[in-house]
């Protein structure tokens, strides 16, 4: 499952990032590593982006980046 | 030598609040050089000794993002003597990662903890002792917003920057085997990078940064050995060097903050007030109509009709700069004894126009009369001293009337009979109920109402009020006093000060624009237009946030460009500048409402077609410039923080509009002036520098050099001089194009300014058209040269902050050619399309506006260009 198919009030540790370059390091940079706790929080009004909670703070990522994280379980 | 401090830290991390607090107003503001990225320097605590450097606002030190490599090649090449690295108390997990980072470039360095204030109200703990101790730096916890400490912290830097202290070794935050293969690329690089930044140099090389590598001049031999040691770190932790280093800073972190942070039990589980904020504001059903709410708040505030912008804008070109005002809540009736007693001022102004429109008619049409027969050379120019009482008596004026402004037609006649406001109350047009109310208003004038005219001197505003003569009034009475002559009292009024009312005239509608951006940016909503907006504005190549710089556009274009500045990513910006000026503007739409009035009675819908193209333009130049060379591309990543609301301190958002301002002020006015200034010099005089003024524009260089460019124009219709010169005095203020037209025309038949030019866009229609399609194609040329001057490069204003904003000379050309290219293809393909529905063949114009129409469906409708290579 990836970080794009979970529902709005949902959590998971992040398994595995796909991809590479810019788009992946600034996802790391944002603190979303291996291990992290990340849990979704809403979903825009249009449909995307998402916004979800990790290491204690509030960030928005579209559903494209979001679909090249990888959760546990 | 003055010590450079660098600030640095995360967006939203309070680094603005501190600067501000650090330097007072001894900042200055501009773009790091070639790009757009704000650079804000100033002295601390106005020491000359101490300069304070504000760094954009990162996450990281990665090569991929403009800021970033910005802040790198500062730290890096420019070597601040400290770094004064500010970090948010309630955000530290995330904010401790770019400070493990900057520790690593061996420059001395004093991290500030931010919003303490917040953290023990939320009743955490936080031992500095022991981050500093982890990352080898001092730490000091400050609240920049309650002043506490932040000055404490810069001067602990300054003083470890005079000291030149080494500072103390970088932490070492990396698993065995990672430090093992740094070790050994600091051996392979040693002595070819300064000795203290040598481990930022050898993490970035094993991260396979390929600026660090092309950089340092690192061959692929060389490479290769390195590789090695790289590759087995890799296979070991099963994971790409950048990730490993990523994870390790994380994880070096997480056991940091376990061990030094207490958090309290009672928050962990509570949520955040920004949290129940958000489930309001980005809200399914509500967000849109929220967001729409805060537009239109910002809307009336700024450019709406009888909005606080507008009015105040009114207020400072005619009252202020201009003529003069009265001041508030002192106007009343006259109260002198006169023919005015009584009166409002405003009627009394009405009163005075229609006396003196009466006096100049009937004073033509006596000279008229008085040359009659005469020989050239005895031939009356102006109103003799003794007027022949009977030639005067058989002299009318008829149908005198006053013109409307906008339209150049007469104006409406008013009138209040009852049976008039009756109708009028029952919100129907009042045509027709017998009074004649609507209707232009037109009367006679014979030589007893001319005596009765004559009488009227213009009402004297100090009878109305407590009045205050404007700037330019004043400047005017100063020349007169001085008794200049007309030339040089022109060249300064209306020229030199011309130009400067020309800059200040848009400070309030700036400021107010700014004011409500600032305060939107600093409580946070800003951060959530652009997770709103997103999804429906990345399509064609535009970020959430553009729709602010569009909408600001309806009312003004130059607020809006300098809007832009709230998009983070570059080149996002550089699209929307070039493109938010295409919305017709206030400006623009006086040309507008004059070319309806005149032209397009019946066409109803006219105004709304030209937001209709602007709309289109925008959407389909975004697509077509997203596909370009110069901004194709990986797309930008959108993973952007949503930061905690707050609410934003006077102070902070003053300071945030001021700086605006000022960058406006000195920097666009510093454009703006001298060409104001020249192309009023052109408009009223002629090669031999003799002053020609409004009546004598025919005569003036703008006319001649109308002539030279004319040719450019034929294409689209206009192609004579007076289309050419109101085109270009556009480019002053876009409604210069309706009054110039005014003026050039005023040498056709008809009575009425509107007369003229209706008479002026017949003169342009070629001889291929046929007698019965005529008027129709004078029309189609008012369409034309309409929509070429509302899609051109906006007024010179706006184009001087599109040049600021764009941050490169080239840029600047860059949005103007394509302002330019647009405005030009869409007059053509208007006309030449006209002219043959209208039964002129298909001529070489003709297939040249096809062409270019296809050109541009090409740019729109091409596949995307393939992401750049990775």
């Amino acid at each position: 499952m990836t970080l794009a198919e979970m529902r709005p009030g949902s959590a998971a540790k992040v398994a595995r990032l796909r991809g590479e370059g810019a788009v992946k390091r600034r996802i790391m940079d944002m603190g979303i590593t291996k291990g992290t706790e990340i849990a979704v929080r809403r979903v825009a009004p249009l449909g995307d982006p998402v916004e979800v909670t990790v290491r204690g703070y509030e960030l928005s990522l579209r559903k494209d980046e979001a679909a090249k994280i990888e959760m546990e379980g | 030598m003055a010590v450079k401090i660098a600030l640095a830290g995360n967006p939203n991390s309070g680094k603005t609040t501190l600067f501000n607090a650090l330097t007072g107003s001894s900042q200055y503001v501009g773009n790091w050089p070639g790009v757009t990225v704000e650079k804000k320097d100033g002295l601390l605590g106005g020491d000359p000794e101490t300069v304070v450097q504000d760094l954009p606002g990162i996450y990281s030190l990665s090569p991929y993002s403009l800021e970033e490599r910005v802040s790198r090649k500062y730290l890096v090449e420019e070597k601040p003597d400290a770094i004064l690295n500010i970090v948010d108390g309630t955000n530290i997990e995330r904010n401790l990662y770019l400070s493990t980072q900057l520790a690593e470039l061996g420059i001395p360095m004093v991290m500030a903890v931010n919003m303490m204030d917040v953290v023990r109200k939320n009743g955490d703990k936080i031992d500095f002792a022991r981050i500093g101790k982890a990352l080898g730096c001092e730490v000091a916890g400050i609240s920049a917003l309650k002043k506490e400490g932040g000055m404490e912290a810069a001067l602990k830097a300054a003083s470890l920057a005079r000291s030149g202290g080494k500072p103390k070794e970088a932490p070492h935050v990396f698993s065995g085997s990672v430090e093992h293969a740094i070790a050994h690329i600091e051996e392979t690089i040693q002595g070819r990078v300064p000795s203290r930044s040598i481990r930022w140099f050898a993490i970035k090389i094993f991260e396979r940064d390929r600026e660090v590598i092309k950089d340092l001049g690192i061959g692929v031999g060389e490479m290769k050995h390195l590789e090695e040691h790289i590759r087995d770190c890799e296979k070991e932790l099963d994971d790409d060097a950048e990730s490993i280093i990523t994870n390790q800073r994380y994880e070096f972190i997480k056991n940091l903050t376990g061990n030094a942070i207490a958090r309290s039990e009672a928050r962990k589980n509570r949520a955040s007030l920004s949290d129940r904020i958000d489930r309001i504001v980005t809200n399914r059903i509500l967000a849109l109509p929220i967001f729409v709410l805060a537009l239109c708040a910002m809307w009336w505030l700024a450019v709406a009709e009888n909005g606080p912008g507008t009015i105040l804008t009114d207020w400072a070109n005619d009252g202020f700069l201009g003529d003069g005002w009265h001041v508030p809540f002192t106007t009343h009736e006259c109260a002198a004894d006169g023919k005015y007693k009584g009166m409002e001022f405003e009627d009394a102004q009405g009163v005075f126009a229609r006396k003196d429109v009466s006096k100049s008619k009937w004073e033509e049409a006596y000279l008229e009369k008085a040359n009659e027969g005469k020989p050239d050379g005895e031939k009356l120019e102006e109103m003799p001293e003794e007027i022949d009482e009977a030639v005067a008596k058989t002299v009318v004026a008829k149908g005198v009337f006053v013109e409307d402004e906008e339209t150049g037609e007469p104006v409406a006649k008013e009138c209040d009979c009852e049976k008039c406001s009756a109708v009028r109350e029952a919100g129907e047009e009042c045509e027709g109920c017998g009074c004649g109310c609507g209707e232009p208003e037109l009367w006679d004038v014979d030589y007893a109402a001319y005596k009765e005219a004559a009488e009227w001197e213009e009402p004297d505003p100090s009878d109305f009020g407590v009045w205050v003569p404007g700037i330019g009034a004043l400047i005017g009475a100063g020349l007169e006093k001085a008794g200049v002559g007309e030339t040089v009292a022109s060249l300064v009024n209306d020229g030199a000060w011309g130009g400067v009312a020309t800059v200040l005239g848009f400070v309030p509608v700036i400021f107010i624009v700014f004011l409500f951006l600032a305060f939107l940016e600093d409580c946070g909503y800003m951060a959530r237009v652009a997770f709103i907006m997103d999804r429906l504005f990345r399509k064609f190549g535009l970020s959430g946030k553009s729709f602010i710089p569009m909408i600001v556009g309806k009312g003004c274009g130059v607020p809006a460009v300098m809007a832009a500045r709230t998009i983070e990513n570059e080149r996002d910006r550089r699209m929307t500048v070039i493109l938010a000026t295409f919305i017709p503007c206030g400006a623009k739409t006086v040309i507008i409402a004059m070319f309806a009035a005149l032209f397009f009675r019946e066409q109803w819908w006219i105004a709304a077609l030209m937001d209709v193209i602007g709309i289109a333009v925008i959407v389909l130049g975004g697509v077509a410039l997203k596909k370009s060379r110069a901004f194709a591309g990986e797309a930008a990543p959108f993973v952007m923080e949503l930061p905690a609301y707050h609410m934003p301190t006077l102070g902070g958002i003053w300071r945030h509009t001021w700086t605006r301002l000022k960058g406006y002020m000195l920097k666009a006015g510093l454009i703006i002036f001298p060409a104001c200034v020249f192309l009023w010099f052109i408009m009223n005089f002629d090669f031999k520098f003799n002053l020609v003024g409004e009546e004598g524009i025919d005569r003036s260089m703008l006319a001649t050099m109308g002539g030279w460019i004319a040719w450019l124009l034929a294409p689209l219709g206009f192609g004579t001089w007076q289309g050419a010169a109101a085109s270009v005095s556009a480019e002053i203020a876009k409604e210069q194009a309706t009054a110039t037209l005014g003026l050039v025309a005023a040498n056709m038949d008809g009575v009425s300014t509107a007369a003229h030019i209706t008479n002026l866009f017949g003169s342009f229609v070629p001889a291929c058209v046929p007698e019965v399609s005529k008027a129709a194609v004078a029309k189609l040329t008012a369409l034309s040269f309409m929509v070429f001057n509302l899609f051109i490069p906006p007024c010179m204003v706006a184009i001087a902050v599109t040049f600021r904003e764009m941050g490169s000379k080239a840029w600047g050309w860059f949005a103007v050619a394509f302002q330019l290219f647009v405005g030009y293809v869409l007059a053509m393909s208007i006309y030449q399309i006209g002219l043959l529905a209208n039964g002129c063949g298909f001529g070489f114009w003709t297939g040249a506006a096809v062409l270019a129409d296809l050109f541009c469906l090409w740019m729109v409708f091409r596949p995307a260009r393939k992401a750049a290579a990775e």
